[in-house]
């Protein structure tokens, strides 16, 4: 065989070997075809904005960390160092570090704040995943995969807000009643707040939002006439950590222009 | 050949026992896995159909899975239009369970069969009665 012979095997072989895998190929999901407008909600940009004043007592924060928890299979675990929580509340000092004073005014230094993952713009969890199971969405939310965390828990370390929970165990033992519609987790998963994209993509509000009574608001903060918009154009509000970059897309409002703050 | 003899009858024993599984079971049809559409559910279908043909769910459901898990999660979409045109959330555990409730005779007996072990109810199904 010369070399001239050789070569045109080669082709020859190659074109075979593709023609088999097309063929292959045809064993894939045929029939796999999505609707692509399904009724979600749409949106650009994905915020919320909370009205701190109409959290006053404990209640207010209870009703709605559970109506979240037990809707998303949150298991209720005692201790600290393994608890998980998706929302829950906290004071001036840990919520707003950065704005410490040593002269807080009593009213504030007695207040809690609600708090949940940011949906940041610049989210360092998602930079710092190695798997991509945390991800960010074309519409800004800051969702998880669970199918693909590997539980190195790199997005931990990375989020400044404390967001992210580990599962230590299996968190099923730990779940009053489970919500049937939803997964829960399994050992060794990363987990946080999704701002509740499996309703939003069903067209439905976040759990937080409808269990607040309007202390939290939900929507577009691309859209100047979106109710988030409207709540921020008229009142003083803060974000949270904002000067690590991250771009949170969680408003605290204080009614009134600044004069309750 | 030195030794010839015990060569050959330690070959012999050794064909034998690398065998054995084989020649133990020759004329003997293993038990298929019996799969049970057995549920509330399925027993009220006028039309026992699932989402797609029942050869296309025998040889494609792990793709058929995959696919939804990725367009809901990662893509946002939550409807699967079938190829006869019908419209299913895609869902494990509200379109899947809701009519094969019975995921240990139904899933299960197969994966069991062919030792595939699933890792799908350490979070899906937590609603179902164990």
């Amino acid at each position: 065989m010369n070399r001239r012979d050789f070569l045109k095997g080669i082709a020859a072989a190659g074109f075979g070997g593709a023609l088999v895998f097309q063929g292959l190929d045809k064993f894939g999901t045929e029939a796999a075809d999505m609707v692509p407008n399904s009724p979600r909600l749409q949106a650009k940009h994905w915020g919320m904005v909370i009205d701190v004043s109409k959290f006053q007592n404990e209640d207010d924060f209870q009703r709605v960390a559970d109506a979240c928890h037990s809707y998303h299979n949150v298991p209720a675990i005692d201790d600290p160092k393994e608890e998980v929580k998706w929302i829950w509340e906290d004071d001036f000092e840990h919520t707003f570090a950065e704005l410490e004073s040593n002269y807080l005014s009593e009213e504030i230094k007695k207040m809690k704040f609600p708090v949940l993952c940011n949906h940041c713009e610049e989210p360092s969890c998602v930079r710092v995943c190695p798997t991509q199971a945390t991800f960010k969405r074309p519409d800004g939310i800051v969702a998880m995969d669970y199918h693909r965390c590997i539980g190195c828990r790199f997005c931990m370390a990375a989020c400044p807000y404390g967001a992210r929970s580990f599962n230590f165990f299996d968190p099923r033992p730990y779940i009053d009643q489970v919500n049937p519609e939803l997964p829960t987790r399994t050992k060794g998963v990363v987990e946080k707040c999704t701002f509740c994209v499996e309703r939003i993509d069903k067209g439905l509000a976040p759990v937080c939002v409808e269990a607040s009574g309007g202390a939290i608001m939900f929507g577009d903060l691309d859209d100047p006439q979106s109710e988030v918009r409207k709540a921020l154009r008229e009142n003083f509000a803060i974000r949270r950590k904002v000067e690590l970059g991250t771009g949170p897309n969680i408003y605290y409002i204080f009614r009134g222009g600044g004069a309750g703050a | 050949m030195y030794n010839g003899g015990k060569i050959i009858t330690g070959l012999i024993i050794f064909v034998l026992l690398i065998t054995a599984p084989f020649l133990l079971n020759v004329g003997q049809a293993n038990e298929l896995p019996e799969i049970s559409l057995n549920t509330p559910v399925i027993n009220q279908l006028s039309e026992k159909q699932c989402v797609e043909s029942v050869e296309f769910m025998r040889s494609q459901h792990p793709q058929l899975l995959n696919d939804w898990r990725d367009q809901v999660v990662r893509e946002g979409q939550t409807v699967y239009v079938s190829s006869s045109g019908e419209e299913y959330e895609m869902s494990l555990d509200n379109s899947c369970l809701q009519c094969h409730s019975n995921q240990s005779q139904f899933c299960d007996a197969c994966h069991n069969y062919t030792s595939v072990e699933l890792y799908c109810w350490d979070c899906h199904g937590g609603g179902l009665a164990k």
